[in-house]
């Protein structure tokens, strides 16, 4: 009851409701969970390169929401955190950039059905300057001009293949990074001309890059998801870190920070 | 010149240092657990990781995996990658080591911690430093663009330059332990007999601190072909051009864990194969 009321109550509310719930909960199902009710404990969570920002602030307010509880963030590729998972990473919830690889830890029945909680579109970044005048898709297939994109492995080198496609363009990169952030350095340092990242990454870096929209980025659009792992030593804590994302107060982080709501 | 013709073949140290040279077979009785114990604790510690590899690795398909061109190609660039970037070490580590042990300078001892710090720091952390300073905007780079029209980011060069950032202190460090351990007198010799300094170096110095030469050569080389983190950070990662072995276990890492443990037992291999011959042509018969 709580749990569905905290979804749909604003910001300050949503915090006491947490809270509340926290103490209700008292006794966790999972035998690991901390023995203390008022939810003093660890929650770990592994979240994808783009979720940095707002899981951090998210993070925090869980952690004054439940006194005594830390938040412990992994961030990465999604792909590597999944492969962490697999080798048996002690994690609590995960939250991947694309449904793929998210797939590859339900599939191992690692974890409960997932939640997807926001969407995120791809952006071409250019230098502040823009020194090689780019203004398009189409601007990338110049050879003159530099290119980074995300390896094909990653989702946001999925999703840019996906763009280019639908698209009907080729480009060379001159590197495949390996998570979009890697990527997004390479704009910020001005050693590549372009690169295609998340519309959330653009906003995160505060005007170091400039972003462009293009019209295909509809047609690679990321869902991502989020869930909380079968063996998650957490608990319920587990669980109501994954209700935070999804409440309205989680929403209106995720939003601010460029994402769009699923 | 004929002087130091006649000092070049004799073998040093041991006559005129007048330390006893013992050889293994000297000592006898026992062995102490005290050293073997913990000894062979740390040899399982080292090997047991490459035993694990070469446990999980997907053997029945492993001769198709090898074929394939990406592997390959891999192969080949880390190869002349780390060979390139050691003699560019060799060309520029062992003079930088002989001016660390031969010449004496103020600010010696600082010189000598900044030429390590490449050491401790994060090879991540080389790499961005590269990019500041060789990157597109950074204090050289710009000039290079502007003057040659050279970028070094992205580009196979790339990958040498930052190979031998990480790995040139490998051999500085043993060259210059290799220059303090030579006899000074040999040196003092020929100087006497007339031999200008380079002449000095090149046939006296250099002959007699050949092992240690060799040996800081191999470790650079080592490091250089294992290097990951500055490489991906300074050079990027494309096929073919930038993305060495160890970039592309990682890659592989991401979706086929199979594949990178081939990529890995791929490179442990040569590497042992070349390190081991080595090893008997030049480090021991020295």
């Amino acid at each position: 009851m709580f749990r569905r009321l905290s979804r749909w109550a604003v910001a300050l509310p949503a915090v006491l409701v947490l809270g509340l719930s926290g103490c209700g909960s008292g006794g966790p199902d999972a035998s690991t969970a901390p023995a203390a009710g008022a939810g003093a404990g660890e929650v770990t969570v592994f979240a994808a390169a783009s979720l940095t920002g707002t899981f951090t602030e998210l993070g925090r307010t869980f952690e004054a929401a439940h006194p005594g509880t830390t938040v412990k963030f992994n961030f990465g590729s999604s792909a590597t955190l999944a492969q962490q998972i697999a080798q048996g990473a002690p994690v609590d919830v995960f939250a991947a950039a694309s449904p793929a690889t998210m797939k590859t830890v339900t599939d191992a029945s690692l974890a409960g059905a997932p939640a997807t909680f926001a969407r995120n579109t791809l952006q071409i970044a250019v230098p502040k300057d823009n020194p090689a005048k780019v203004d398009d898709l189409a601007d990338l297939t110049d050879a003159k001009v530099k290119v980074a994109l995300c390896a094909e492995q990653v989702p946001c080198g999925a999703a840019a293949v996906k763009a280019l496609d639908a698209a009907g363009l080729k480009v060379t990169p001159v590197t495949l990074e390996q998570d979009v952030k890697a990527t997004l350095t390479k704009v910020e340092l001005g050693e590549v001309d372009a690169a295609l990242v998340y519309r959330t990454d653009v906003i995160a870096s505060a005007g170091k890059v400039t972003g462009i929209g293009f019209p295909e980025a509809d047609k690679a659009i990321n869902d991502y998801p989020i869930a909380t792992l079968a063996k998650a030593p957490a608990g319920d804590l587990a669980e109501q870190f994954v209700d935070l994302v999804l409440s309205q107060q989680g929403r209106d982080v995720l939003t601010k920070a460029g994402f769009e709501a699923p | 010149m004929a002087t130091t013709e006649h000092i070049r073949p004799v073998k040093p140290r041991r006559g005129f240092t007048g330390r006893p040279s013992p050889s293994p077979g000297r000592l006898s009785g026992r062995l102490p657990w005290m050293l073997l114990l913990p000894a062979l604790l740390g040899l399982a510690f080292l090997v047991l990781p490459l035993a694990g590899l070469l446990i999980r690795a997907p053997w029945p398909t492993l001769p198709q995996r090898l074929a394939e061109p990406h592997v390959l190609e891999a192969l080949r660039l880390s190869l002349v990658c780390a060979t390139v970037a050691t003699a560019a070490c060799l060309l520029l580590g062992v003079p930088l080591a002989w001016l660390l042990a031969r010449v004496e300078f103020p600010g010696r001892r600082l010189v000598r911690a900044l030429v390590t710090v490449p050491l401790v720091l994060p090879p991540v952390v080389g790499g961005v430093a590269l990019l500041l300073v060789l990157g597109r905007r950074g204090l050289i780079g710009q000039w290079l663009e502007a003057t040659f029209g050279v970028t070094l980011p992205f580009t196979t060069a790339g990958v040498i330059v930052a190979e031998a950032f990480v790995a040139m202190p490998f051999l500085v460090i043993s060259v210059e332990g290799a220059l303090r351990g030579a006899d000074r007198r040999f040196e003092e010799a020929a100087a006497t007999l007339g031999a200008s300094r380079w002449t000095v170096f090149r046939r006296v110095t250099l002959p007699m601190i050949a092992p240690g030469v060799v040996a800081g050569a191999v470790l650079c080389w080592a490091r250089a072909l294992g290097e990951f983190g500055a490489t991906i950070t300074f050079a990027g990662n494309f096929p073919g051009t930038t993305r060495t072995m160890p970039l592309a276990v990682y890659l592989a890492l991401e979706t086929e864990p199979e594949a990178a443990i081939v990529l890995s037992v791929v490179l442990l291999a040569v590497s042992v194969v070349i390190l081991a011959s080595l090893r008997d042509r030049w480090v021991s018969a020295s």
